[in-house]
């Protein structure tokens, strides 16, 4: 059978990379302060709604930037459904929300599909403006400021895991693993299946697919609405995990998050979006570290020259500087994310990815509708 | 008109098929017909309107007006993908397949594409062994069977262009449309296709764009002569090149 | 029926439009021109809005603000052309997308650190801080007047220079069909710096006229860079008519649904665009595909 590179790991050595990953990650909650195992619950939240993205981004070519209204979409509707003191099951919650996102999803993709490249990215951005709009400028949730709800709780069919407050965390932990393994483990169902072949080439050549007899829009929408349910997963996850939902979950900002996250980790790969997801939200952490250690002040302090330590310092400490930077740094410096930084040949042979089908001058003109 | 064609029903036919781009027009009062079994050049100069009754023809692009009949069925404006199920295969003038994926798989899902077989979502691969082989066995017949696991891209220029043939027809055709299927080929390369070509003429419908003459009057059974959008003249390769009115217009004492 | 308010809102609805226009028509050309989907053309505008606030601040009127502007747009595109997104030209849109997203919160961060988070107002400039009589009851701002008459007089030089000039038509072509750029042989580096300097002054100005009218505050850009969006989308990648007219309109939509029918004025705009797609996919004027 042909060898071709994939998105999978193609080696053992790969594919037991990922296991111990998802083994490390289990052993987090028993043996780390709690603060970690909300911090990871988080991560492995981005990280579903990252390779949830990847669907349509990586794998399909679709670059859609309003790709959060679904995941936003999911958490509203477990905050709708709840009534005001008592959470719902899971078994209630997690169907609604996804069904919620995948819905809409149809909605948006069967318009929004029908348009490509920069449109397609304009008309994903608008609708997923709207969807903030509708809960920004409405009572429905709480308007600007947002709402708290009531948390989705782990029954089943009347029998109820009784938890206490110090055990939640843990356990909202393992249930997010849980899905962001199921999630993995499906999406390489769907890559290897025919169906994930045609998103291949939809991505390589979507011009050549048509010609060659596939209904691309049709593949295309299946896709959207496929990663728009996956999408909802997260939403869920992040409903029950913080418990609270706001307008900022559907805006724009955390698609162009979500996007960086992939980036981050490798385009080329199906596991690159949670190791982005992962280290992403390890650098959200870093201005807070920068605050503890002052490792700029110390720095300069030392080498005698402490009017720049005191304006680097400072400067490390906000959120969002680091942010514009370390996207500046990936997309200038590591086109190929985290799995292309100077790892030898013979280990990237080993652990699969893709190179990423970077556009020449001569293609970049067929993109743009006028070309 | 010039001597016996088939009779039968032709499997592709244009009645004054007309395409206007805002105030040019590109093709007008184009009508041919293709029969099974006939290698149906169309010839002209650049800018003649070739390629663009080629894209009608194969869904690419709609018509201005006219009808185009598919085995007696209405057809135009439909879209490539459905142009291409219901029977219509396409070559492209510049290379198009998928240079980051492997031979087989350029061809794979080009038979993929036309199978009736329902796509379930999780069906598990690699793939449909059916299709596999399918797929090896039309590289097979163009002369590309040891290169499978290549990656297209890395194929040579003649491989290419003999990879957009065979993925043309991996989709089980009856009528081929091939746009200058020996575009950029050395002598050897084109030698071997033109093979390919005349045996291709015997089970289906292929039409034919290309400039090299030589090979042009070697293979066909039928030409049309195109400029300025339409038709100029058509008839069998021998009254064709007779004709004084292509001689001045395109030969120009080149037969 | 209130017509004096009814008047007073469709002026609005000009202004606020003219205003888009200045901003999607850099955007739409740079898209158009050299494919580059630009999201920081939100903060160029913010650059423009804080430049006027800090030309007030320091001598009490906008008034340079205009000309600094002008200048400043300049030189700021040719930096960003030639330092930056000439690098980006062949790269995927998800580059652009996240590097112009960087820039974005550069922006916002650099500003946040020079000025503060703090909603500032911006007087208006002393020479129209007046009320124009129309009718007996109704009078409407000197400067929204003012601005509106800028406004079109730069759509009117704009058009002049893009159908009359030899530039312009340079660029009417670039923008169609970007590959002719090289087939003729035209310095496309210098074409590009061109539409990049002529975006971002645009952008720039609008911010400086828009002061006075909206105050500056964090994040501003924002809105105003999703509706330019959208302008473009409607109005047709590439088209400098497309996104006047499609600017106007949805300048009267976005503020007529605001006055009268506010619960659903957000999404008007976005339902119009969705609309716009269903019909004609690549926009009013946008290059038809077949």
């Amino acid at each position: 059978m042909t060898q071709a590179r994939s998105m999978l790991p193609r080696t053992r050595y790969g594919r037991i990379g990922l296991a111990l990953g998802a083994l490390l990650l289990a052993l987090v909650p028993p043996f780390a302060p709690s603060y970690y195992t909300e911090l990871g619950t988080y991560a492995m939240i981005s990280a579903m709604l990252a390779l949830s993205l990847q669907l349509l981004v990586g794998c399909t070519g679709l670059v859609s930037l309003g790709h959060a209204a679904f995941y936003g979409l999911a958490a509203y509707t477990v905050y709708l459904i709840t009534p005001a003191n008592q959470g719902l099951s899971i078994l209630i919650t997690l169907p609604a929300a996804v069904i919620a996102a995948g819905l809409a999803a149809l909605l948006v993709g069967s318009l929004s599909l029908r348009t490509k490249g920069f449109f397609f990215l304009m008309v994903t951005l608008a609708f997923g403006q709207m969807m903030f709009f509708l809960f920004h400028d409405t009572k429905l949730g709480g308007g600007t400021d947002g709402a708290f709800l009531s948390r989705p709780i782990l029954s089943l069919f009347g029998w109820e895991m009784q938890l206490n407050r110090r055990q939640r965390p843990m356990a909202t932990y393992y249930v997010a693993l849980g899905l962001l393994v199921a999630m993995y483990v499906g999406l390489v169902l769907l890559l290897r299946s025919l169906f994930g072949r045609v998103l291949e080439g939809i991505r390589v050549n979507e011009h050549r697919m048509q010609a060659l007899g596939f209904n691309t829009y049709r593949y295309k929408l299946a896709a959207f609405v496929i990663a728009g349910l996956l999408a909802g997963v997260a939403g869920h996850m992040w409903a029950m995990h913080r418990g609270f939902v706001n307008p900022e979950l559907i805006g724009w900002h955390r698609s162009a998050e979500a996007l960086l996250m992939i980036l981050l980790g490798g385009l080329g790969t199906l596991h690159g979006p949670i190791v982005g997801a992962l280290a992403y939200t390890g650098l959200t952490e870093l201005p807070q570290v920068m605050e503890e250690w002052k490792p700029f002040a110390s720095i300069f302090n030392s080498i005698g020259l402490p009017k720049v330590g005191a304006f680097l310092q400072p400067l490390s400490e906000r959120k969002l500087l680091l942010e514009g930077i370390v996207i500046l740094l990936v997309v200038l410096v590591l086109p190929k994310g985290l799995s292309g930084i100077g790892m030898p040949r013979w280990l990237r042979d080993r652990i699969g990815g893709r190179a990423p089908a970077r556009m020449t001058p001569a293609s970049a003109a067929e993109v743009r509708p006028n070309g | 008109m010039a001597d016996a064609r088939p009779t039968s029903r032709p499997m592709l036919a244009t009645h004054a098929l007309a395409r206007h781009f805002g105030g040019l027009v590109a093709v007008r009062d184009v009508s041919i017909a293709l029969h099974r079994g006939e290698l149906h050049a169309v010839i002209g100069p650049n800018g003649a309107g070739k390629t663009t009754l080629v894209n009608m023809l194969s869904g690419e692009i709609r018509p201005t007006a006219g009808r185009i009949e598919l085995d007696g069925r209405e057809v135009a404006g439909e879209p490539a993908w459905r142009m291409t199920r219901a029977g219509v295969g396409r070559s492209f003038q510049r290379t198009n397949i998928f240079p980051t994926l492997p031979v087989l798989e350029n061809v794979r899902l080009a038979v993929q594409a036309v199978s009736t077989a329902p796509v379930r979502p999780f069906h598990r691969g690699p793939s449909h062994q059916g299709l596999i082989d399918k797929a090896q066995a039309t590289l097979q017949r163009v002369g590309l069977g040891g290169t499978a696991d290549r990656l297209a891209g890395a194929l040579s220029h003649g491989e290419q262009r003999q990879l957009e043939i065979a993925m043309t027809l991996a989709g089980d055709p009856k009528v081929l449309l091939l746009d200058e299927p020996l575009a950029g080929m050395g002598p050897e390369e084109s030698e071997r296709l033109t093979g390919l070509l005349q045996g291709l003429a015997r089970e289906h419908a292929v039409l034919l764009i290309e400039h090299d003459m030589d090979f042009v009057f070697a293979v066909a059974d039928w030409m049309t002569v195109m400029a300025e959008g339409t038709v100029l003249a058509e008839g069998k390769p021998s009254a064709i090149r007779a004709n004084t009115a292509v001689q001045e217009a395109y030969l120009g004492g080149h037969a | 029926m209130d017509f004096p308010g009814l008047l007073a809102q469709l002026l609005n609805g000009v202004q606020y439009g003219l205003l888009l226009f200045l901003i999607s028509s850099g955007l739409t050309l740079i898209f158009g021109v050299m494919g580059i989907i630009n999201l920081a053309h939100g903060s160029l505008f913010m650059i423009g809005a804080y430049l006027a606030f800090l030309v007030a601040r320091q001598w009490g009127t906008v008034w340079l603000a205009l000309p600094a502007a002008v200048v400043g747009g300049i030189l700021l595109g040719l930096l960003l052309e030639r330092g930056l997104f000439r690098h980006f030209y062949a790269r995927d849109h998800l580059d652009q997308v996240l590097l112009t997203f960087a820039l974005i919160l550069l922006f916002e961060e650099g500003r946040s650190l020079m000025v503060g988070n703090d909603f500032y107002s911006v007087p208006v400039p002393a020479l129209f801080d007046f009320s124009v009589p129309i009718t007996s009851g109704f009078s409407y701002s000197a400067y929204r007047f003012t601005v509106i008459g800028i406004c079109l007089a730069l759509a009117v030089l704009l058009f002049v220079w893009i159908e009359r000039t030899k530039m312009g038509a340079i660029i009417r072509a670039a923008a169609e069909k970007p590959e002719m750029v090289d087939v003729l042989g035209i310095d496309a580096r210098g074409v590009y710096m061109a539409v990049f300097a002529l975006g971002t002054t645009l952008a720039l100005v609008a911010g400086v006229l828009a002061a006075p009218l909206y105050s500056v505050y964090p994040n501003m850009g924002d809105g105003f860079l999703i509706i330019s969006f959208v302008v473009v989308v409607i109005g047709g990648l590439g088209s400098v008519s497309g996104a006047f007219w499609s600017a106007l309109v949805i300048g009267l939509v976005d503020t007529l649904g605001k006055a009268y029918v506010p619960k659903v004025a957000g999404l008007a705009v976005y339902v119009l665009m969705a609309a716009v797609l269903l019909w004609r996919p690549s926009g009013l004027f946008g290059q038809q595909r077949t």
